[in-house]
């Protein structure tokens, strides 16, 4: 009997395009042709274009084939593609693949190579090197490393990670907490969710990391709702962490605990705003808190708390493993290492793509997406989430890092870049970001609240063709407000979309588009 | 597949009394609540303030404010269809318009036949979108087809309650 090896993603996004009947299928061809199978998921690669992407083991090492249906399993038994013969959905060993070469991965080396839920594939590929050099060291050489690494916060704020350990660290408390923010709640991101699904431990390790540094003995987790796969990972990860003992009691030394607990969010995207979130875990109405103080001396239950992000997590162990230096030769200016950028929307080849700071829009929207899936012009891009602002094509030579994206009245932040094409109607998308941001505010400030919901309507008035001139300034004068006014973020952050559709889009708030669009 | 009890105080206050020890335990005693009865029943509230000494308006605050709590029994399956940014670019409006008008059932108007279904902002699937979650399954790359035949299992089994 002839043995056969097969790697298949159990991400989400394979998944959803039924990975687990492909998985189904090669079981049932194995036993009609007699073979012995090993099947092994792992995460996915983030080449969302070709999933479900297959890979098998062959002595020159693994080979991929995708995007695999279903009805193609029998085809590559019966072709002879397995044992290494030609095949239509053959794409080569994956990590000699263009899009994968011209990547730097190191947050995302393991996603999509290993089982994510094997201690020892962890162990094989670099894992746990960061914790266990960090333990070797003290807490206040920890946050030195991160400090040195330049990493900022990568949940959108771009907050310098070292500045905020070193609060966290000196402060003085008889508890302290860390908390993972996961309430990745922006459309056209997925990076957490990958991390979630594809290499969970490297957040524990992240997690651990943190904890020992600023000395915490607790830890939460709080994942947004609308991921039930990457939920189910994790508590899983988190089982085989604790019983390999570098979680839970006595993780860092005799007498020093470290407990960590999952917390699943109730479908409020405004719980991805640190101070939100923190009164979510306490199990209250999410509404955001007024900063100071801040959440680093007085936040959850009152105690000093370190807030970060997925991806921020994400980076520690490389940092631990390596050192703040080698991160921090990555990247350009004062965005220092790689960041992990999520191409969607209509995008021809999407996916995830972790590159060090510094590589333009175009290179990506169209070097690795390849334009649009619709093969029309792209009109659009939306960067940084539904808060982000609108850019148009001829902006797609900016280069992607904090800075420059600001000044150009853009921001990058958690990394995801939406493409759209000629057809899209920017008057709408002002409209849908007004309507989102009233949906989602948690309503404990005016300009927020009230602000979102009377936008929304201003611009139904302007697409009306009443009063145009009028109502644009009395747009303008609100979002004004709100950006001055609001309390956090979220309302501050809602004229971005709408006011760069708006200047960027003009042609599409007159009367006349919307009168031949309906004809 | 969800199989869910009626209404059952001793089970509901065995529930809050397995959550009291957790630190912050609204949230947790919440979904759990909500996954064995489907729902968070009104007599619900006064039975938390209780377990833990805070009031019953800030039970009821805290379970009115979060999306995915249900105040009341649902009348069948759930289909939580994206229309976020990145789906709508790939076309979800019109897929979403397309079937209001095949079905004559109104996004996120309530149950119609056994099924509702609902917006949802984000599943992070946002290069193969239009997306859509049903009984903790993600299906991507939605086309006319694939949303009617999801649509119809939906039914048959809320039907099947």
């Amino acid at each position: 009997m002839t043995a056969l090896t097969v790697y298949i993603p159990c991400d989400a996004a394979a998944l959803s395009l039924g990975a687990d009947r492909v998985a189904d299928a090669f079981r049932r061809e194995a036993l009609a042709h007699g073979v012995s199978l090993e099947i092994k998921r792992t995460g996915s690669h983030g080449m969302f274009w070709l999933e479900p992407l297959v890979e098998i083991a062959t002595p020159q090492g693994r080979v991929g084939f995708g995007p695999v249906r279903p009805e193609d399993v029998a085809g590559l038994f019966e072709t002879g593609a397995l044992a290494g013969g030609a095949h239509r959905l053959r794409l080569g060993p994956v990590a000699d693949m263009v899009w994968m070469q011209q990547q730097q991965r190191l947050s995302f080396a393991r996603c999509g190579v290993v089982d994510p839920l094997s201690l020892d594939d962890y162990a094989a590929h670099d894992g746990l090197k960061g914790l266990r050099r960090a333990l070797q060291i003290s807490p206040a050489e920890v946050v030195e490393e991160v400090r040195a690494s330049g990493l900022r916060g990568r949940g959108g704020a771009g907050f310098p990670t070292g500045v905020k350990w070193k609060t966290v660290h000196d402060a003085q408390a008889d508890r302290k907490y860390v908390i993972c923010n996961a309430d990745e709640g922006d459309s056209g991101t997925f990076a957490d969710r990958m991390i979630f699904e594809g290499d969970p431990f490297m957040l524990i390790e992240g997690m651990a990391i943190g904890a020992y540094a600023v000395g915490a003995s607790k830890g939460f987790i709080y994942l947004r709702s609308e991921y039930p796969h990457a939920a189910k990972t994790m508590a899983r990860a988190m089982e085989l962490a604790e019983q390999a003992g570098w979680i839970g009691d006595d993780a860092f030394g005799p007498g020093k605990h470290f407990h960590l607990e999952q917390r699943i969010g109730a479908g409020a995207y405004i719980c991805g705003e640190e101070t939100a979130l923190i009164e979510s875990l306490e199990g209250k109405r999410a509404l955001v808190r007024a900063k100071p103080p801040i959440p680093a001396l007085h936040g959850l239950f009152g105690r000093p708390t370190l807030v970060n992000n997925v991806l921020s997590f994400a980076a520690i162990p490389f940092i631990l493993a390596e050192g703040g230096q080698a991160y921090a030769d990555f990247g350009s200016g004062k965005s220092r290492g790689t960041l992990p950028v999520q191409l969607g929307g209509n995008v021809k080849r999407g996916g995830l793509i972790e590159l060090a700071f510094g590589i333009t829009l175009r290179e990506i929207v169209e070097g690795f997406g390849g334009g649009t899936a619709s093969g029309r012009p792209i009109r659009a891009i939306q960067i940084g989430g539904p808060l982000g602002a609108y850019i148009t094509e001829s902006q797609l030579d900016l280069q992607m890092d904090y800075e420059e994206l600001a000044a150009n009245g853009a921001m990058l932040g958690h990394g995801g870049i939406v493409v759209f094409d000629d057809t899209v109607d920017m008057a709408r998308m002002a409209r849908f970001a007004l309507r989102f941001g009233a949906d989602e505010s948690c309503g404990k400030c005016t300009p927020c609240r009230i602000g979102a919901t009377r936008g929304g309507e201003l611009v139904e008035r302007i697409v009306a063709g009443e009063r145009i001139p009028q109502n644009i300034a009395l747009l303008r004068d609100l979002c004004d407000v709100m950006t001055a006014g609001s309390l956090c973020a979220h309302g501050g952050l809602i004229p971005n979309p709408v006011l760069s559709a708006l200047n960027r889009f003009p042609e599409d708030f007159s009367p006349v588009a919307h009168k031949t669009a309906a004809e | 597949m969800e199989t869910q009890l009626s209404w059952d105080e001793s089970r509901a206050q065995d529930i809050i009394a397995s959550k009291t020890g957790l630190e912050g335990p609204l949230l947790p005693i919440l979904h759990e609540l909500q996954e064995t009865f489907g729902y968070v029943d009104a007599r619900a509230v006064g039975l938390i303030a209780g377990a833990l000494n805070v009031s019953r308006a800030e039970v009821f605050g805290t379970l009115s404010f979060y999306k995915d709590f249900k105040r009341q029994k649902p009348l069948g399956r759930t289909i939580k269809l994206c229309r976020a940014e990145a789906c709508q670019a790939r076309g979800a409006e019109d897929l979403a318009e397309r079937f209001e008008q095949a079905t004559g059932c109104r996004i996120d108007g309530g149950f119609h036949g056994g099924v509702e279904v609902e917006t949802v902002y984000c599943l992070g699937n946002c290069a193969l979108g239009p997306n859509a979650l049903y009984d903790g399954e993600i299906f991507g790359a939605l086309t006319d087809e694939a949303l009617a035949a999801l649509h119809a299992r939906a039914a048959r089994e809320g039907a099947a309650r």
